[in-house]
Parts: structure tokens; sequence; C-alpha cells
């Protein structure tokens, strides 16, 4: 006998004569607490991710570029990782060649084992696009593809992510329901809520442990 | 001069080890902080007692309905996985569980395994399995990689380097890879972020538990704060993920208050850093994630617990310490002391199951039975419930067949026929007067030693007249009527 023919009989033996419980699934408790008025959406998402150390930017889909650029020069980065096939990655790079940032703009368009080291050691900052986020918990929601790969939003130190104020949802359960989650899920979905940090030592509240230093997030408000 | 608790010189016994632990001032200093902060967190991450209670009622429901359909939503589990490109296996024992994962790593030829934070994979002590196969298997969570680093164990599930406080962790630094003392933490997860990057990009395989198997969607769901989790599941071209059987929930949307229960309980969260939803490997036109991945569903006795439609509760449980967290005595004795991988009440109903309760026979009894553990568990294991049943399984006749694994273990003939006489005395009224009588007669004769009560207290001695005789009395000097 297999191990898993093995498990199965027993579990099976030991629920023989019962039924199953009926499916009790009460919606309303993942939504009535968690609604908001549409102009509280945004001042509930950022005061969340403020308080966990995320930099919340209000924009517009024209300025945007312009604030990149203006954080990734305060902070003295040398080099932006973004997809260039992407709207925003073809918006970024009018904008940067326009103006002449000194900034290098990087692309991921080769599978990771072939720069790896690059990746790890050399790239300053990443900028992807978001499915979206939830109000309830202060969270982005990424579901990463060929142009804004898995690693794009983890491995730089620091990450931005650009964010349509109309693709803000009251919860996850709603934005779940709305865009029929349960159809089927792409190879990765992640929600971010905050760059990356631990408490490990002694509570202690530490930022950057493994992913991101900084999370910055432009909310296009027009959009 | 640091203290730490290497386990290896703890105490045998789990009574010496708490005699250890409650001499240990350091030790106590450091959990009575760090629980107090937990507990305080949960309290202030559930300001409504209403939308908690609801909350908590629907986690319990949705992990009660799972069990009651298990080996189905684990074959639909295994189905949609297996659609998604995800290899499945299955493993009765721990050491199914090693051979299967060292069998997948050396399929690769990997030498080098990182590991995001995994109690399964504590379970199966797996570091040293595959460390003795000449595979390195290095912890990635921060806590854990400080743990593993002292050669010791986690002592909380969520926590696992919480005994230790930042000097002792400079200390660690400083002695194992060379690092200047500092007591910066932020400096010392510096160091541990530039030291496990590394490992990270050379590792040939990543492991990883599971916090939720989504049977619907064929998808696995991990939390955390840190990023490890991430790295370990997308980095490394193999990703093998470890969890125990009842970790499968029916729907996608069954996630959505199990994971606000988990990380508000576990750390007063609203949401962890990254709840990560893996749903296969890396497809042909995608740039990065593994190009393999696997999962390993670990019975290890938990289809003993689910035979038994009590103590099947205890599979409800979605791992976020919240009981550990408010356990006077986990917070006095610390999780060493258990000296299982799961400590706290939760590992007190879990480890009989696991290692048999003749192991651990003291356990279900280090309780004063206050009942925190079952008033905060997001999915309401009765807890308290369960270690009285535990009490009774521990002094059943051996000699019969025991509901529980390794049932039996205090049972004592002696304390059995003294019970039966307590019984037999207390259900007859002419043989309680007899010996009442008996009693207040000879009181002068009453044993001076009574067993351990006579260690720390006065022998109790039998009043000169019964309370019985007393009211008797006072009943006839007011004509039969109390005053």
């Amino acid at each position: 006998m297999s191990a898993r023919a093995n498990i199965l009989g027993k579990l099976r033996n030991s629920l023989a004569g019962t039924t199953p419980r009926p499916d009790e699934f009460d919606e309303r408790l993942v939504t009535e607490p968690w609604r908001y008025a549409p102009q509280d959406r945004i001042a509930r998402l950022r005061s969340l991710m403020e308080a966990v150390h995320t930099e919340v930017h209000p924009c517009s889909s024209d300025n945007w570029p312009e604030l990149v650029a203006g954080l990734l020069a305060r902070r003295n980065l040398t080099n932006l990782l973004c997809a260039p096939g992407k709207e925003h990655g073809r918006a970024l790079q009018t904008h940067f060649d326009a103006t002449g940032q000194p900034v290098r703009l990087l692309a991921y368009d080769q599978p990771v084992e072939a720069w790896k080291e690059e990746l790890f050691w050399n790239v300053d900052a990443s900028l992807t696009g978001t499915l979206g986020a939830i109000a309830a918990t202060g969270t982005l929601v990424l579901w990463p593809d060929r142009q804004e790969p898995r690693l794009m939003s983890l491995v730089p130190p620091v990450h931005i992510a650009l964010l349509k104020a109309s693709e803000i949802h009251d919860n996850l359960y709603d934005m779940m329901v709305a865009q029929d989650w349960a159809a089927g899920l792409p190879t990765n979905v992640l929600l971010v809520s905050g760059p990356s940090k631990t408490a490990d030592i002694e509570q202690v509240l530490a930022y950057g442990a493994h992913g991101p230093r900084e999370l910055i997030v432009l909310i296009l408000e027009d959009v | 001069m640091s203290q730490r608790i290497p386990v290896t010189e703890l105490s045998s016994s789990f009574r010496g080890r708490v005699e250890e632990a409650l001499a240990d001032g350091q030790l106590r200093s450091n959990f009575r902080t760090a629980m107090d902060s937990l507990m305080h967190k949960r309290a202030s991450a559930f300001p409504d007692a209403d939308e908690r209670e609801g909350l908590r009622e629907l986690g319990n429901r949705i992990k009660a309905g799972a069990l009651s359909r298990l080996p189905d939503l684990l074959e639909r589990l295994e189905q949609k996985l297996t659609e998604n490109g995800v290899k499945v296996h299955w493993a009765e024992t721990l050491e199914e569980a090693n051979t299967l994962v060292h069998g997948i790593i050396e399929a690769r030829n990997g030498r080098q395994v990182v590991k995001g934070k995994s109690m399964v994979s504590e379970e199966m002590e797996m570091n040293d399995y595959l460390a003795e196969r000449g595979i390195e298997c290095l912890e990635s969570d921060m806590g854990e990689y400080i743990v593993q680093l002292d050669g010791e164990k986690p002592s909380h599930i969520i926590m696992p380097a919480i005994h230790k406080n930042a000097r002792q962790v400079s200390t660690l630094f400083h002695d194992k890879l060379g690092e200047p003392e500092t007591e910066d933490v932020n400096q010392l997860i510096q160091v541990g972020r530039r030291t496990l990057r590394q490992k990270f990009m050379e590792a040939d395989v990543g492991v990883s538990g599971v916090n939720f198997a989504i049977a619907e969607t064929g998808t696995l769901l991990l939390v955390e704060n840190e990023g490890n989790g991430r790295m370990s599941t997308t980095v490394p071209p193999v990703h093998i993920a470890v969890t125990g059987i009842e970790k499968v929930v029916a729907n996608l949307r069954d996630v959505v208050p199990l994971v606000s229960l988990l990380t508000r309980s576990a750390l007063g969260q609203p949401i962890t850093t990254y709840v990560n939803l893996i749903s296969g490997p890396r497809k042909p036109d995608e740039l990065d994630g593994p190009e393999e991945v696997h999962l390993v569903l670990l019975d290890n006795g938990r289809s003993g617990a689910f035979a038994d439609a009590q103590m099947r509760q205890t599979l409800n449980c979605i791992r976020c310490g919240a009981c550990m967290n408010h356990c006077p005595v986990y917070t006095r004795v610390g999780g060493h002391t258990y000296g299982e991988v799961y400590p706290g009440p939760i590992g007190k109903i879990i480890t009989p199951h696991m290692a048999g309760l003749d192991k651990v026979p003291d356990h279900p009894s280090a309780s004063s039975l206050c009942g925190a553990c079952g008033d905060v568990c997001p999915v309401k294991i009765p807890i308290p419930e369960l270690l009285q049943r535990l009490r009774q399984e521990n002094v059943k006749n051996p000699g019969q067949p025991q509901q529980v694994k390794g049932g039996g273990a205090k049972f004592s003939r002696t304390e059995r026929w003294l019970w039966r006489g307590w019984q037999m005395l207390n259900t007859r009224p002419a043989l309680y007067r007899s010996f009442l009588w008996a009693a207040t007669r000879f009181r002068a004769l009453a044993p001076k030693k009574a067993g351990p009560w006579t260690e720390n207290h006065s022998a109790p001695v039998p009043a000169r007249r019964s309370l019985h005789d007393l009211a008797a009395q006072h009943l006839d000097h007011n004509g039969g009527r109390p005053s």
C-alpha cells in the first residue's frame, strides 16, 4: 500500500457514517466591518501603510515620472529596474530621456539565472505596477508576469509601486470576487503591505530584513 | 557574560527542565517581556469584541468543515496542484518525508538548501537528516537562523529566538561570524541579510512550509514579514513545500478570514508584510521562479488524532502561537522546557499524537486550566477540555486498548484502588458515618507524611468533631431551624 492510500484510507475510515458539514461561510463577517466611503479609501490605505514605514505619494498620471526622478536623486540611486514593455515603463523612459536623468533604466528581460549576481548586488531600485490595493489592511496586490517578474519587487533595496486610485478595493474578499480569482490564479500572487521587516530579535522592529528596505507607493489619483 | 540555554545540556526530564527554567532570571525576563508585548499587540488588533468573536466562529467552522471532508479535499488539492504543474508527495512518517525530500534534492545533485520557516521541517528534523547526507540546510528566517547558528531549537513557533536578547545575538554573531559586537538590532539584522543573501543566490533547493493549501485553485499560501519565504520559494531552481495534511482548506475565499485571524492573533498585525500565493512552477514564458515545485503532505500521527472526534479538533490549529503567548506556564518556563517541537498549550495537545502520550506524560498536567489558551484560540480549539481528556487517557489501564497513542503511562494500581475506596466511602452513608466516627476519634493517628503534599504543606489533621456533628448540634439548639 502506498502512503497516499494508507493516509486517505485511515481518514475515510474515521469519517465512515458521517456527513460533511455544510458550507457555513458568512461573507458579511469579512466584508461589513471593512467598508469605506470612496473618498476614505485612500486615506485608510495611506495611514495603514505609513504606519509600517511605507512612503506614500499622491500624484497624477502626468507628474509621477518626475516624482520618481526626484525620489531616486534624493537617495543618490544610479539605476532603476523597470519594465520597458509596459505603459508605465515607456512613460518613465520618455521622461528620463527628455530630462536627461543620470539614472540608468534596467530591464528584467532575461531569465534570472543569466544575471543573478547583478540583480542581487547591483540593482538599486525597482518600479512595478500593481493589480490594485486593499484599504482594509493597507495592502498592495501584485500579479508578477513576464515583464515584471517575481523577484523584481523583492530583491532591490527600494521598491516603487504604482497604484491607480480607482483600483483600491475595500477588502480582500471584495477584490477576489470582483476579479474572480477563484477561476484561476497566476503562478504567483503577492499581497505586499510594507517594506520587509523582522522583529525576531527582542521584538525590536527592523526594516529591510531580506526584501526591500523601502517601499514607496505612488497613488495616481486621476486614474 | 552571556547567558543562554544550550538545549543539549538541559536536564533530561520535564520536571528538571522546569526547575532550571524557573531559576533562570534572564530567560524569565526575556519571555515575560515578549509575551506581555504579544498579548498587548493581539488585544490591540481586535478592538471590536463582536467582530473578533464572529471571525473566530467563522474560523472554527471553516476548519471543522474542511476536516469533515478532509480526504476529498486532499484529493482535490492534489488534482489541482498536479494540473498546475506541482508534484504532490505523501508521507506517513517522518522517515518517509525525509526520504522524499532527500530524493528530490539528490535528483538535482543539490548540495545547498535554503529554508523558509517551517514547523513541519522541525518536526522532521530535516536539517540534521540532510546534514548527515552531506547537504547543507540553512535556515533563513532571522530567528531560525540565529537559533541554528547557536545549535539550538526554536523556543516559540512564531518567534524562534525569543529567548535571546540582543546582547546574546551580538555575542553569537561575533563568535560564529566574526562580526564586531553591537547591540543595535538594525545592525544585527543587516549582518543576517548580507550573509543570507549570498546563500539565497547559491542555493540549489528552497524549502518552505505552508500556512494554507487551497484545494479549489491548487495554491500554497505562505505568510511572512521578512521576505525570506519569498526568496526561498522563488530564487532556487527547486522549491519543496512540506506541510501537514490538516492545512488544506476548500476554497480560496476561506483564507480571507483565516489569514486575518492568523496574523492578528500571532503578531497583532492586520496582515503580514507578505502573503505569498504560489500556484505552480515557472511557466515557459516566465523569467524567474523555480522550475520544479513539490508538495510533501505529511501525516505523522495526524490521522490518529483525526480518528477521535474530540481530539480531531487539534487539527484546526493554524499555528499562530497565541495560546503560548497567553499561557502563564509557558511564559514562566519558556519553549525549550517542553522538550518537543511544538511547545505551550498547543504542543501539549498535538505532541501525543506525534510522539505518544507516554513520551510527554507530565505535559497535560503542567497547566492550571486557567482557560486563557482556549479563550484566545482563533479557531476555537477547546484546549483546556482536551488537556483534561489527555489527563484521563494518561491514567487509563495500559492493558486496555488506548484511544490516544501512548495512553496509560501514568496508570497506577494503588491510585486506582485509592479512588475506588474514596468512591465507595462517599456513596455508602453507613460506611461514611463509621469513617467519620473513626477519623475524629483517632485523629492523633493521622499520617504525618502524605506524599508530595507534605513537602510544602503541613499534614492535614481531621477535626475533633465532624461538620455533620456540629451542624446537627446547631440545629438541635435552634429547634431544627437554621439561624
